[in-house]
This record gives C-alpha cells, sequence and structure tokens, in this order.
C-alpha cells in the first residue's frame, strides 16, 4: 500500500469510525471530555503506525482498542494526582448496555447529547461537528468564522455544563422523540444551509464541505432511524438541493436562479436517489411533517426537464400544505413566489407586500418584490427593492446575480 | 443530584389565588414523587438587605444588591435523577406559578 493510499484509509476509517468510538468511551467511561481526547489520540497513533506497520485488517477494532487503552491511561495519571471528583462528574446513562441494534447505537447517544436543547444552538452544531462528525476545532472555528480560541472555549463549555448538569447521555423516551429528533434535524439543515448559501463576504458562496458533512451526518441518522419519515425527508431534500450545486453558481461567480440553471449539469444519481426518498414517503401514507413537504417541492422541481414545464399548481397545493403546519411568513413569501409563476405577478406582489412588517429585515424579500416588480415594468420600484436585497444579502454569488439584474433595468 | 429551580418575575406583583392553589398542586407532587427537598416564596426585592462584612464592620445597604427588572421571587430546591427530569419538573413549576424558572445544578462534591 502506498502512503497515499494509507492516508486515504485512514480518511476514509475516521469518517467511519470516529463517532463510533467516541460514543462507545464516552459510554464506558462517562466522560465526554475524555472520549473526544482518547479518541483523537488513537487516530493521531494510526497516522503515525499505519504508513509503516500497514492497516489493520479491522482497522475499527484497532482503534477502539487503541482508545481505550489511552482512555485508561488519562485516568491512572489523574487518579494519581488525586482527582476523588472523577465519579461524580461522570454523565449518567440509563442502566445496562442495551443489545445492539438499530436503534440501541451508541452513536445515537452521542447524537441526542450534543443536540441537547439545553444547549445554545451555536453550540450544538459546534458540538456535533467535533463529537459526531469528527471535525477539528480549527476546522469548526473555520465553517463559522470564529476564532479558534472562541470555538475552543464554546466546545469546552458545552462538555462541562453536560458534565455538571447531569445532561444524560441517553436516547431520549418516546413521548420526548419526536421533539428531540426535529431538535437534531434542526441543527443538521443550520450545517446545510451554511454551506449551500455561505454568508461571510470572505468565503466561498457554496461551500461543499459543509454541505457534505451535513449529507454525511443525516444519513447516518436515516441509518440510526430508517422508520422516521422527517428524517428521510431532510436527507431528501439536502440531496435534492445538493444535486444542482454546480449548476447554482456561473463561471463568473454568480448566483443562477431555478429557473435558469443548465439542468443537464444537475446530478442525476442525487436527484434518482432524492425522489426515491419522496417516493418511500409518500406511499408510507403517513401526514408529512415540513421537511418531507420541502423535499416534495423540491421533487417537484427536479422533475421538470425544462424550468417552463414546472408544474407551478402542485408545488403551490405543496406550500399550502406547508402554510397549515408553519405560519412563518418565510414560508409565506416561498408560496407568493410560486403562486406567482400561476395567477401573475400581480397577485404574488399583493400577497408579498403583506408581509412587510415582518420580514423588512430579510434580504429574499426585497429581492422577491423586485423580482415581481420587473416583471411588471416597474423599473423604478424594482430599482430600489434590488438595492435594498443587495445590502441586506451576505452572499457575494448573490450579491453579484442581484446587481447584474438591478443594472439591466431600463 | 439536586436542582435550584429559582422563579424569575418581571412584575410588582405577587401570586394571585389561583397560582398559589396551582403551586400548592405542584408541591403536592413534589413531595408525593420524592422530588420535594425545599420551596419557598420571597417578600418583593424591595424588603431585602445586603450586608456587607469583610472589612470589618458590617455595613448594611438598604435594598436588593441588584437593581434590575427581573427578580427572584422563588425557589424551589428538587432531587432529580438528571436535567431531563429536572426540566420537565421546573416546565410544570413554571406553569403552575405562571413565571419563568431558572434550572441550576448544585455543585455535587
Amino acid at each position: 500500500m502506498s502512503v497515499i493510499d494509507v492516508r486515504e484509509a485512514i480518511t476514509q476509517v475516521h469518517h467511519e469510525e470516529w463517532a463510533r468510538v467516541v460514543a462507545s468511551l464516552t459510554r464506558r467511561f462517562g466522560d465526554l471530555d475524555i472520549a473526544e481526547e482518547a479518541a483523537a489520540e488513537a487516530f493521531a497513533t494510526a497516522v503515525e503506525r499505519w504508513p509503516a506497520d500497514g492497516v489493520p485488517p479491522n482497522p475499527g477494532a484497532w482503534l477502539s482498542t487503541t482508545a481505550n487503552r489511552k482512555a485508561i491511561d488519562r485516568i491512572r495519571r489523574e487518579n494519581k494526582r488525586g482527582d476523588k471528583q472523577k465519579e461524580s462528574q461522570m454523565l449518567y446513562g440509563d442502566g445496562p448496555p442495551e443489545p445492539v441494534g438499530a436503534v440501541g447505537d451508541e452513536r445515537l447517544r452521542l447524537i441526542f447529547t450534543c443536540c441537547h436543547p439545553a444547549l445554545a444552538m451555536q453550540t450544538r452544531v459546534a458540538l456535533t461537528l467535533r463529537m459526531v462528525g469528527g471535525l477539528t476545532v480549527p476546522e469548526i472555528a473555520r465553517a463559522f468564522l470564529v476564532q479558534e480560541t472562541t470555538m475552543e472555549k464554546r466546545i469546552t463549555r458545552a462538555k462541562a455544563k453536560i458534565k455538571a448538569a447531569r445532561i444524560p447521555y441517553r436516547v431520549p423516551s418516546a413521548e420526548d422523540l419526536p421533539a428531540r429528533v426535529s431538535g437534531v434535524l434542526t441543527v443538521l439543515f443550520l450545517v446545510f444551509n451554511e454551506g449551500y448559501l455561505a454568508t461571510g463576504p470572505g468565503t466561498d458562496p457554496i461551500r461543499h464541505d459543509l454541505t457534505a458533512e451535513a449529507i454525511r451526518l443525516t444519513r447516518l441518522i436515516r441509518a440510526l432511524m430508517p422508520q422516521d419519515g422527517e428524517v428521510a425527508g431532510l436527507l431528501a431534500l439536502m440531496l435534492l438541493t445538493e444535486a444542482r450545486r454546480t449548476a447554482r453558481v456561473s463561471g463568473s461567480g454568480e448566483l443562477v436562479t431555478l429557473g435558469e440553471q443548465d439542468r443537464g449539469a444537475w446530478d442525476a444519481a442525487l436527484i434518482a436517489e432524492g425522489h426515491r426518498l419522496v417516493r418511500e414517503r409518500l406511499a408510507a401514507g403517513v401526514a408529512p411533517g415540513r421537511y418531507q413537504i420541502l423535499a416534495a417541492i423540491s421533487a417537484v422541481h427536479t422533475s421538470a426537464r425544462d424550468g417552463r414545464d414546472t408544474d407551478w399548481s402542485q408545488v403551490v397545493a405543496l406550500y399550502d400544505q406547508l402554510v397549515r403546519l408553519d405560519p412563518s411568513p418565510i414560508i409565506a413569501l416561498n408560496r407568493a413566489i410560486a403562486v406567482g409563476e400561476v395567477d401573475g405577478p400581480d397577485v404574488a406582489l399583493a400577497a408579498v407586500d403583506r408581509l412587510e412588517d415582518k420580514l423588512a429585515g430579510y434580504h429574499p424579500y426585497h429581492a422577491a418584490r423586485a423580482d415581481l416588480l420587473r416583471r411588471l415594468g416597474r423599473s423604478q420600484e424594482s430599482r430600489a427593492a434590488y438595492g435594498k436585497a443587495i445590502e441586506l444579502a451576505g452572499n457575494t454569488a448573490e450579491t453579484a446575480y442581484l446587481t447584474r439584474r438591478r443594472d439591466q433595468l431600463g | 443530584m439536586q436542582y435550584l429551580l429559582s422563579v424569575i418575575d418581571d412584575t410588582a406583583g405577587l401570586a394571585t389565588p389561583d397560582e398559589m392553589a396551582a403551586i400548592d398542586a405542584f408541591n403536592d407532587r413534589l413531595v408525593a414523587e420524592g422530588h420535594w427537598v425545599f420551596a419557598g416564596g420571597l417578600e418583593s426585592p424591595s424588603t431585602a438587605t445586603v450586608i456587607d462584612n469583610r472589612g470589618g464592620e458590617a455595613l448594611f445597604t438598604d435594598g436588593p444588591f441588584l437593581e434590575s427588572k427581573e427578580h427572584l421571587a422563588g425557589f424551589w430546591v428538587l432531587e432529580a435523577a438528571d436535567l431531563d427530569e429536572a426540566l420537565k419538573l421546573a416546565a410544570e413549576g413554571s406553569k403552575a406559578c405562571n413565571r419563568k424558572v431558572e434550572v441550576r445544578p448544585f455543585r455535587s462534591e
């Protein structure tokens, strides 16, 4: 095996085994901090030894054994220092180990602990990327444009709170499960969206590393909870969005709207997988949640060979369903845009204008107005709306697109 | 594991009779289910006196140590297995007393 092959093998094993190693160490030693450090040391040892010794036949078992030994070493060291608090600071699970099955997978406990509602949303995101995703602290800090020391503090503080306040290390009870799963999905969707439409002025408009990580983690949750409709819905939504990634930004770095994208550049395999998931949920015959409806909307868009073939009445019907579930003004805005394709821009504009109070600080509101005003030939008002949208938009490709559109007005 | 549930109030008023009845019912349940350690309601912050005896002579200051819009109106000390259980109880307590509740773990020895 060449050095490059070994490096690739380590990367792959890291992807496949990191969360499992951290989860089982946390279970065994009752301490996230020990688990994280020992797992990191075990992978560092692999990087050191495998190029010379070769990749072991069962890399996962090798890593678990090595990490276990590292953890025991640390605990011995600390016990010598007379750390009597160790026992009282342990994480508390709910009794004896569960049988290994889909729901009994250790990684689920880890995910639910990292996404606990008593932690701030940005902390949940950071902790999940570190403990479950295996990203390093500098990588996470870069992803969210904060200082490494800030990110380090955020993660350290979270681990300390989990210990001190005794946030349990377990899969929530059946009655709490829907709300808690929805909390986990929110974290993953946040990671995906930051990759899909990166906000920083100095970053790439699309952060493939983040969308890929979000998809990888959502696939993991899907494998662990195959019966959950919203998990399937979110995965489908991500896949159908990711499928359009390369078509979403032009050669000159401008955002390309759905209607103008080169549909031949879409990833057919991802679309097929996304459509399969949407069909699976339709066949389940259970009332869909918001991610399933959003995925279905995405499926309608990605089913049309040409933007003009889009079944807009179907899109509006799905948005009607979504509005009943989630009466937020952002959903209402997207519904109004779809209505514009069926009933015309004047009807849509009236609906969009009604949202002004709630969305005046939200750039897509102004971008939608600008587009509708342009189609109605109201250039001057359109120009002003584009101006507002440009002022508020954070994504570089989107700003470039909006600026060109504004400058094209007569 | 013990948790302090602090009742955070942003009004000047004391608990209404309905709120008091709901708090009593909640307290009875805490006792029956083995969560109860201690609880109490406090008089308004304007009745507080701050004492500083770090300098040899005890200094008294009229009023609370912190002037703020929100103040501590009462508290529970509860026994709970973990934060999830404490949060569930706090959610019920918040409903009963009709105020915000902060949950904080006691330091374990």
